[in-house]
């Protein structure tokens, strides 16, 4: 049923190149979810979430230092491998140091007609972020204006808007029927669809997800025996890894990632000036840990999730070097452990030891199902 | 061996040493003299509390890191007892000093770790605001933390709106302040503490172009406890009026051919903060007649630069210098941001390729026949882009060596290896061992 989303993310650049050939449209690729997609629909191009392939390379070696994350090298290795060769643009919208340096070493080796720096601020938590960012979001616009050669309506911003706010309205409830007692879809399938919709057309992911949300509740499936498990962390697509843990008799209810729910949770809401309403959304949405201070509004929130899909464990994973969640993951397990709620520590690299992970995970879903040995 | 140049001790060597031991134990004795403490970042904008009054006294954390590293024991407590508490072993090397500090309640000069009584930090890279997230938790949870988030891209496309989001932050700074500390906020005190930011940061640079001298009459190990004073409180009168001392005997030593090195034939930068427990690798350049001048580390985090009209690389005009007089606190603050937003050290977390500009700058005007560049498992603000730079470096021209370590984690640090790395960049560049 949910076959396409799996069929747009392992196609994910022959997709792109239809997309051209079928609008004569252009693509732009972005590095970080805190780029503002609603501008870019706006204008008419197709943002496209630049993303890795879990493939050991040895690309990066004299552009990278090893001890930046794995994920940021395996984004750059695809544009050096000319994976991405049909992208007119790149952009960021300025997160951490890591995915950075994909950005900035891509602009110096991979030649584009449009790249872009967005200095989305990251005290997110002042009451200055949101004019400024506004600021930087009509700059932005400026920039795709002379770049596009045409002027971006405010009836096209509202469009950009009701596009990528369906679309976040529709994988919300595709996450409500995550809460049942026996969940219509794996954890694996939902992955599936959220970064499918990061690459693709979200106006045909609303139509594939709106038909699929129809269908779901009839769905059956008997999960109801199953491990409630969440997961949560740095940057997250290895459905290899998703696909061995619901393999063991667990199912994944919800996750905190930004592939994940922190991609679409809330909702931009048009107000008289459209900039400052994009800018409070993305101040505002759940925080990249890079963000997420002096407060950390993070660890409340992932409490919430985990009770509220009633969750029995949960899964944290980083990608090796990742400082900013490497700076929240002790005070998480912490703050999961005070509510209850078990975790196991995984480091993630470009790709997963998925031996010892399988032997780890079972040792945690024993302790969960409160099984002995003897 | 004939020595090539005269060669002679810094006279103020001893006032600088004076300078930081009182700055650490003032830190540590505020309270017993009815003032404030407060903790936070080497780039936090240290002129803002001044204007509480004169017994407030910073802890900034990088220096004081970077002398737990030197202390090869403490700082190896301080790693194992932030690991034991489940945090990663490969996070910026200086945070996990400060924090091991905490967590081990010893002050490295002596003492019990002394509590701050308000956080003032500035966000940088991905681990300022969290490095005193962390330090708070650790502290209880009660000590008052306000950060400055100053990532609004390069200063050359600084526009009103980002100058504006980094002084409104200020603004709620200062407001913070006075509720926190109950305090009432002396504007004339931070017009004074910027005044002295702008002088002390120009001065250094001053004092880096001297090096340009051949021979250089500083050599790098030495300008760290230099610089270092501009790290823990460049808004100080204090600092500001040594740099004046050492800008004048620094001249004096070029003009008289004082050498750091006195056996000068090959000059070289480093880049990033050293391993700081092993600054003897600098020595052992000393025996191929090599002499690190600098980098862009030691001379643009502190240092305050612009281009002349000679087209070189020259001291930042001062708001003194330029007649400007700095009327209420809105001024002195756009001011202070102005100023600090075109650190040369700010500028490449946006792009290598303006990090690699200015060091191809210095490798030209510095005369210099190669490039070391430390790459900083300990730092990842510093070792950004630090692979594309090599790269643009070779293209210029400049043969480089590459050695890995960690500024503030010696079980990074492969010694020998470095050493014979030395050797081999050496043995590359055309020359030979002199004889002892």
């Amino acid at each position: 049923m949910m076959e396409r989303f799996r069929q747009w993310y392992e196609n994910r650049h022959d997709y792109a190149r239809e997309w051209k050939k079928k609008t004569g449209g252009k693509v732009l690729g972005y590095f970080c979810t805190y780029a503002p997609e609603e501008i870019m629909y706006a204008a008419g191009v197709l943002p496209v979430r630049i993303l890795g392939s879990h493939e050991p390379q040895d690309v990066t070696e004299p552009h990278i230092f090893g001890m930046y994350c794995p994920f940021c090298r395996d984004c750059l290795a695809q544009g050096l491998k000319g994976r991405y060769s049909y992208l007119d643009g790149i952009m960021i919208s300025q997160s951490c140091l890591h995915i950075r340096q994909a950005f900035t070493s891509w602009e110096l080796h991979i030649p584009v007609d449009f790249s872009y720096y967005l200095p989305m601020p990251n005290n997110v938590q002042s009451k200055r972020a949101v004019p400024y960012l506004a600021h930087e979001l009509r700059a932005f616009k400026n920039a795709l204006e002379r770049w596009m050669g045409k002027e971006i309506r405010d009836e096209e911003l509202e469009q950009g808007i009701e596009i990528m706010n369906k679309s976040r309205r529709l994988t919300r409830e595709l996450y409500e029927l995550r809460k049942s007692e026996s969940p219509p879809l794996s954890g694996l399938e939902a992955m599936y669809a959220v970064v499918s919709s990061q690459m693709v057309d979200k106006r045909e992911y609303n139509n594939e997800l709106e038909a699929i949300l129809r269908k779901l509740p009839q769905r059956v499936e008997d999960n109801s025996a199953k491990i409630r498990l969440m997961i949560l962390g740095s940057e997250n697509d290895d459905t290899e890894f998703l696909k061995m843990v619901e393999s063991l008799g667990a199912i994944f209810v919800i996750d905190d990632h930004c592939t994940g729910s922190r991609y679409f949770w809330n909702e931009t809401i048009p107000n008289q000036d459209l900039f400052e309403s994009i800018a409070t959304r993305y101040v505002e949405r759940i925080p990249c840990p890079s963000k997420d201070w002096p407060v950390r509004k993070r660890v409340s929130h992932i409490k919430e999730l985990a009770r509220d899909w009633k969750a029995q464990g949960a899964i944290v994973i980083q990608q090796k070097f990742c400082d900013p969640h490497e700076l929240d993951i002790p005070s998480i397990i912490k703050s999961l452990k005070e509510s209850g709620i078990p975790s196991q520590f995984l480091e993630f690299d470009v790709t997963v030891p998925v031996g010892q992970f399988k032997t780890r995970v079972e040792a945690f879903l024993e302790m969960l199902r409160g099984e002995d040995l003897f | 061996m004939l020595e090539k140049y005269k060669t002679e001790p810094l006279k103020c060597w001893s006032k600088a040493k004076e300078i930081r031991s009182n700055y650490y134990k003032n830190y540590a004795l505020a309270h017993e003299k009815g003032g404030l403490r407060w903790a936070g970042g080497a780039w936090s904008f240290d002129a803002i509390p001044a204007g509480l009054g004169d017994d407030v006294y910073p802890l900034t954390g990088e220096p004081y890191a970077a002398s737990i590293a030197w202390n090869k024991e403490f700082a190896l407590r301080c790693h194992e007892a932030v690991e034991k508490a489940g945090y990663a072993r490969d996070l910026c090397s200086y945070m996990r000093n400060y924090w091991g500090s905490i967590i081990l309640n010893e002050y490295l000069f002596g003492g019990k770790f002394p509590k701050p009584d308000f956080i003032w930090q500035d966000h940088i890279c991905c681990s300022h605001a969290k490095w005193y997230q962390v330090a708070r938790d650790l502290e209880g949870g009660d000590v008052p933390y306000f950060a400055i988030d100053v990532s609004v891209g390069p200063y050359e496309e600084l526009t009103p709106s980002r100058l504006e989001y980094v002084v409104g932050q200020m603004h709620d700074g200062i407001e913070w302040l006075e509720k926190v500390t109950g305090r009432k906020y002396d504007d004339e005190k931070l017009i004074q503490a910027v005044l002295n930011h702008c002088r002390s940061t120009s001065l250094w640079a001053e004092i880096c172009t001297y090096n340009r001298a051949i021979p250089a009459p500083l050599d790098e190990k030495t300008m760290y406890s230099l610089y270092v004073l501009g790290t823990l409180q460049k808004s100080s009168k204090q600092v500001a009026d040594f740099y004046e001392e050492l800008r004048d005997e620094v001249k004096d030593r070029v003009e008289r051919g004082i050498a750091a090195v006195s056996n000068e034939r090959c000059r070289v930068m480093s880049d990033t903060q050293p391993p700081w427990a092993f600054l003897r690798v600098f020595r052992y350049l000393e025996k191929y007649g090599c002499v690190s001048v600098g980098s862009l580390y030691t001379f643009g985090l502190i240092g305050m630069w612009e281009v002349k009209e000679d087209g070189t690389w020259g001291p930042r005009k001062t708001p003194q210098e330029l007649g400007i007089e700095i009327k209420d606190r809105d001024q002195a603050l756009r001011l202070l941001a102005s100023w600090e937003l075109k650190k040369p050290e700010w500028q490449h977390f946006y792009s290598p390729q303006l990090k690699s500009e200015m060091m191809i700058r210095i490798a030209k005007e510095w005369k210099l026949n190669g490039v070391m560049l430390h790459y900083n498992r300990g730092c990842e603000g510093l070792s950004l882009g630090i692979a594309e730079n090599r790269l643009a470096l070779l293209e210029a021209g400049f043969p480089v060596m590459i050695f890995e370590g960690n500024m503030g984690d010696e079980r990074e640090f492969d010694e020998a290896q470095t050493i014979s790395r030395i050797d081999a960049f050496m043995e590359s560049l055309g020359f030979e061992k002199l004889e002892e």
